[in-house]
């Protein structure tokens, strides 16, 4: 084979792992088109929306960096808090809340990452539970800015782009929130498959090597925290500005762990395992809250232990099962 | 002629053990040089030092002429030191391609970026495709590394380092645990390195040793026993007793 055709291979090879599935097409399709098909629906699918967003901050974190965090919840609240605050202060435009929410997140994160990248996986476990603890006991004693326990109230949110009015449905809320995910997401989706997430997966995969292969294993895990902590900002702004009140529940260890949850099921490391894991996780919430209102969280436990004891694989073999086939259908239809 | 690489009077102590004890090295630049000693002499711990996997407790490493005792790896290997490990060291979910592509794109400064892509950057392809074709990993650039033979991950593990473009390399034991009849491969493909990279070979195995080296440095106890041609030390009764003579009745 000639060079120039053997460059041909690579470069195939190399574009495969960016290439669009016609799974994803019909996913994403599915989402807005959830719109129209639930109506009644749309303030769940709003909570989906976010939740999906903030999972997908987790995956890039521990599904690409393999960096464990219990206190997730820390950049959730606090992008809550910032896009809350400008609302009430400064401005009502969502898009500028966002941004803040966004920024205040991701300052978070590159300010803490020193912390975290130190250590063992215990070691992280124990550095984010405790900054996410530091945070929730600072909102709550600084009652006079962030409402303390009676939450932040007053938010008043302008119109979306300065045309689309919240309402009480949530048609607007959810449409944006699946938006800035949708949008959100495609930049993630560049990211991994650049050269930077490359080197995420080598450090994952084997930091020694990816050391001596050049990598500065610490700085692309700090940038790599620095822009999920601002992911997990977005899903916080969103959440306060879609629900207009931010409480200190945003900075409860409950956040945190439920995340986890969300991305054991979905499973880490593919982007969607959080989209997934989202959906199956606010349906099973949403599901066994309202046939036993007083003791949901007891099967979500049993569900959990006989998931992660073997249903696991079963499950996940069986959603690859359908996703391949749906894909070579997609080919099929394609040619 | 100035050293590719060079040591001045290092050493490394673990608590009250000396592993590395005032070891003056040079490197010369395209060697064929080859470290060796027996078990416990403190090549890998010497080698660790050399790579900045290990900070020697003092005494001063110099690639080039430059000073480069307190750099990070990452930072050696950008100035042209690259190494292989004893115990393969390979990305277990990538592909022979992926692992190749990633030192190449760190090489040639992508990794910073998080909005390239790999496929549309040509230096990146052309240059994988190279590292690829030398190594003969072609026909298994697709496959992920973790179902591939032994024999092969050893070649990926060389031709990894060898994709950092380094002008010094080193070869932690590279025929450790490769069956015989795929030693002569990985051996051919040692000797197929090019000129100007200076090799130094930290081996086990006496007959690559005489056959790969045009000079031979011996470490016992962290310090440098003896140090000459192949046929020297074969000689040297001092390292015969030390070493080959030990090497003689397993």
């Amino acid at each position: 084979m000639s060079a120039a055709a053997f460059e041909a291979r690579v470069r195939e090879a190399l574009r495969a792992g960016r290439r669009w599935y016609p799974a994803e097409f019909l996913f994403w399709l599915a989402a807005f088109a959830a719109f129209l098909l639930l109506p009644g629906q749309l303030l769940l699918l709003n909570e989906v929306a976010i939740l999906a967003l903030f999972a997908l901050s987790l995956d890039l974190v521990l599904g690409y960096a393999g960096i464990v965090s219990l206190g997730h919840a820390a950049f959730l609240g606090m992008g809550a808090y910032a896009a809350g605050l400008l609302a009430r202060h400064v401005t009502a435009d969502p898009l500028a809340g966002l941004a803040c929410g966004m920024a205040a997140a991701g300052l978070l994160g590159l300010a803490t990452s020193p912390l975290v990248l130190r250590g063992s996986d215990l070691t992280r476990l124990m550095v984010t539970l405790g900054v996410a603890l530091i945070l929730y006991e600072l909102a709550n004693s600084f009652a006079s800015v962030t409402g303390g326990a009676d939450g932040l109230q007053g938010i008043m949110m302008a119109p979306v782009l300065g045309l689309f009015d919240f309402d009480l449905f949530g048609r607007t809320a959810y449409l944006y929130s699946l938006s800035v995910l949708f949008l959100l997401f495609l930049v993630a989706r560049r990211v991994v498959g650049s050269p930077f997430g490359l080197s995420l997966r080598a450090i994952r995969d084997n930091p020694l090597r990816a050391s001596a292969s050049g990598v500065p294993n610490g700085r692309r895990l700090a940038a790599v925290y620095a822009l999920a902590a601002a992911y997990a900002g977005a899903a916080g702004a969103l959440l306060a500005q879609t629900t207009q009140f931010v409480s200190l529940d945003v900075l409860d260890f409950h956040r945190s762990a439920d995340l986890m949850l969300v991305l054991i099921i979905g499973g880490a490391g593919y982007l969607y395992g959080g989209l997934v894991g989202a959906i199956a996780f606010k349906l099973l919430q949403d599901g066994i809250a309202s046939l036993t209102p007083q003791y949901w969280m007891f099967w979500i436990g049993l569900f959990l232990v006989l998931f992660v004891l073997g249903g696991r694989e079963v499950i996940h073999g069986a959603v690859r099962a359908v996703v391949g086939r749906v894909a070579r259908f997609g080919r099929g239809a394609a040619r | 002629m100035s050293a590719a690489l060079q040591t001045f009077g290092l050493c490394k102590s673990f608590g009250g053990i000396t592993a590395t004890d005032h070891v003056d090295f040079a490197l010369a630049k395209g060697a064929r040089h080859a470290l060796i000693g027996p078990n416990g002499a403190g090549k890998t711990t010497f080698v660790n030092q050399l790579t900045g996997m290990l900070r020697p407790s003092s005494g001063r490493i110099e690639l080039m002429g430059e000073d480069i005792t307190a750099l990070p790896p990452e930072a050696r290997v950008k100035r042209g030191l690259a190494r292989t490990f004893q115990i393969n060291q390979l990305f277990a979910t990538m592909t022979p391609l992926e692992m190749i592509a990633l030192v190449t794109s760190e090489r040639l400064g992508r990794g910073r970026s998080p909005f390239r892509t790999l496929d549309r950057d040509a230096t990146l392809v052309a240059e994988t495709a190279e590292i690829l074709t030398r190594f003969k990993l072609d026909d298994i650039m697709n496959r992920p590394i973790a179902t591939l033979p032994y024999g092969r991950r050893r070649q990926i593990e060389i031709a990894a380092a060898f994709a950092a473009r380094p002008s010094v390399l080193l070869l932690d034991e590279p025929a450790a645990g490769v069956p015989e009849a795929e030693r002569r491969e990985l051996m051919a493909t040692v000797a197929a390195l090019p000129e100007d990279v200076s090799v130094l070979l930290i081996e086990h195995d006496m007959d690559l040793v005489f056959r790969f080296a045009n000079r031979i440095t011996v470490l016992v106890n962290g310090r440098v026993l003896a140090e000459g041609t192949p046929e020297a030390m074969a000689r040297d009764p001092a390292v015969r007793a030390a070493y080959l003579g030990e090497a003689a009745h397993v």
